[in-house]
């Protein structure tokens, strides 16, 4: 077993550094945007990722999707949903929602007794809605502003500040810190990753489609959707599209962020 | 069971209720839901498109519901017809839609750059563009509900934003739709999936192609991509 474990790590170790020889620039006579200095480094990271994702990430998650039924596959989601649920009601109070705090715990309380521990999510059913909240957009209600677009090796989109954020959100992770046994931790991490990819398992061939240049695409959808998530939905919106042109301003933008 | 639904809807909403009484309610609920699973679904309501079409979210629920009710019942379509949800589209929602201006207001003042001529075969090419590309979306549908958030507008608005919801397991998705009004009634020109609008997103991705290969050269790229697409299916 270790020796097959030795091996699996020089292996992937290998095909890591393999992606990363390839190169990618900034398309000639692009419109740079303001939001996104760092460009040249994110398309290579991109690029890396965008092989991670086609080599190991998506085999892996369409393995998981054809030997693991459904009905415990989604078993598996609400358990992770349901310990996400605590954390999220911790980053409403942080970002000052006792109100919808509440609201998260009595959805962790009912999931996890009626529920049976969160393997059912009955909250949802009875329509108590599910949230999702992180560090990254707590920084963000408290008036930090996103900064620099970066794109994170293995992890994907983020910002200066999001990424600040990411590790907050690994140091407060219920499932990371509080498993003390390493393989078992592992692989509740791994189940994670493939129980979040496989949401997305179809969104990869729509966007080949409907993006005319991938890398730009994901980052302006990326930072439009946290700016969204901050505002818990209902973003001021832009009044006049032409006075807006090549600007990453928004009304109201200002005042929020101050 | 229709008086349950009822209370569940107004009881959860209103902030009257205690937070011990919710505790309650939602409890109660839940071993409801165990007996009685198609609450939601049953108290849905279908109407056609052109009955209340006179405000914008009567406008919108029309629509949904409509195309929501033949998606869950068109056995092609759930197997994943791509052409036959291509005819539905074409059918049920582009006659509210208003693509040409969706299409001007992505390219900003690109647009004026390009003759009428011009405009109207970029416009054409996106709208085939974006159909095709979700369209996909749409064979997806099969148990979800969609949920219609308040709607705030007044009488003299003319461009108003209509917010939705699609509930299915884990986290609902917002959907939005923004209208403006016209001689001819309203108009969808942008709608906003999971916190992106589509006309924001594709700013980028025009103003980008115009300023590599000319409004010609983005004409090409349109055409050309349409060609793959239709090709893949």
């Amino acid at each position: 077993m270790p020796l097959i474990y030795r091996f699996f790590c020089r292996f992937l170790a290998g095909l890591l550094t393999l992606f990363l020889v390839g190169c990618a620039t900034i398309p000639e006579g692009q419109v740079r945007s303001k939001a996104d200095p760092w460009e040249a480094l994110n398309r290579n990271v991109y690029v890396f990722n965008d092989n991670l994702d086609d080599y190991i990430v998506r085999p892996l998650t369409k393995v998981y999707e054809f030997a693991v039924p459904e009905i415990v596959r989604s078993r598996f989601s609400n358990v992770f949903a349901n310990v996400g649920d605590v954390f999220t009601a911790v980053q409403q109070l942080l970002q000052g929602k006792p109100k919808t705090a509440l609201d998260d715990l009595i959805r962790v309380f009912v999931n996890t007794t009626i529920g049976l521990g969160g393997i059912f999510d009955v909250a949802t059913d009875a329509g108590l809605e599910k949230h999702k909240e992180d560090f990254g957009q707590t920084f963000g209600v408290w008036g930090i502003p996103s900064g620099p677009y970066v794109v994170l090796p293995i992890l994907g989109p983020s910002s200066l500040r999001d990424a600040f954020g990411w590790v907050a959100d690994l140091n407060t992770d219920i499932l990371i810190n509080q498993i003390d046994n390493v393989p078992v931790r592992n692989i509740v991490s791994g189940v994670r990753i493939v129980d979040q990819r496989l949401k997305y398992l179809n969104a990869s061939g729509l966007l080949a489609g409907v993006a005319f240049d991938q890398y730009s695409f994901v980052r302006d959808a990326y930072l439009q959707r946290r700016r969204f998530l901050i505002y818990d939905g209902e973003p001021p919106l832009i009044d006049d599209y032409d006075a807006q042109n090549n600007r990453m301003q928004y009304p109201g933008e200002e005042k929020r962020m101050r | 069971m229709f008086s349950l639904s009822v209370l569940k809807s107004s009881a959860l909403k209103s902030s009257v209720i205690s937070p011990c009484g919710r505790l309650l309610i939602a409890f109660v609920l839940s071993f409801s839901h165990f007996l009685w699973p198609n609450v939601q679904a049953q108290t849905q309501i279908t109407t056609p498109a052109q009955v209340i079409d006179a405000t914008p979210d009567g406008l919108i629920q029309a629509i949904v519901n409509d195309v929501m009710t033949i998606v869950k019942t068109d056995k092609e379509i759930q197997a994943g017809n791509i052409n036959r949800v291509i005819a539905l589209v074409d059918q049920k929602i582009m006659p509210f839609a208003n693509l040409q201006r969706t299409t001007q207001l992505a390219m900003g003042r690109n647009w004026s750059k390009a003759t009428p001529d011009q405009q109207n075969q970029i416009a054409a090419e996106f709208k085939l563009l974006l159909i095709r590309t979700y369209a996909g979306a749409l064979t997806q549908i099969k148990d979800q509900t969609v949920q219609y958030r308040p709607f705030k507008a007044v009488l003299e608005d003319t461009d108003v934003v209509v917010r939705t919801q699609v509930l299915n397991k884990g986290e609902p998705i917002q959907i939005d739709y923004r209208l403006e009004k016209t001689p001819n009634g309203w108009r969808v020109y942008d709608i906003n999936v999971l916190g992106a609008w589509l006309i924001e997103a594709y700013r980028n991705q025009f103003n980008n192609q115009i300023s590599q290969n000319g409004i010609d050269g983005l004409i090409k790229f349109l055409q050309e991509r349409n060609r793959q697409l239709s090709k893949a299916k």
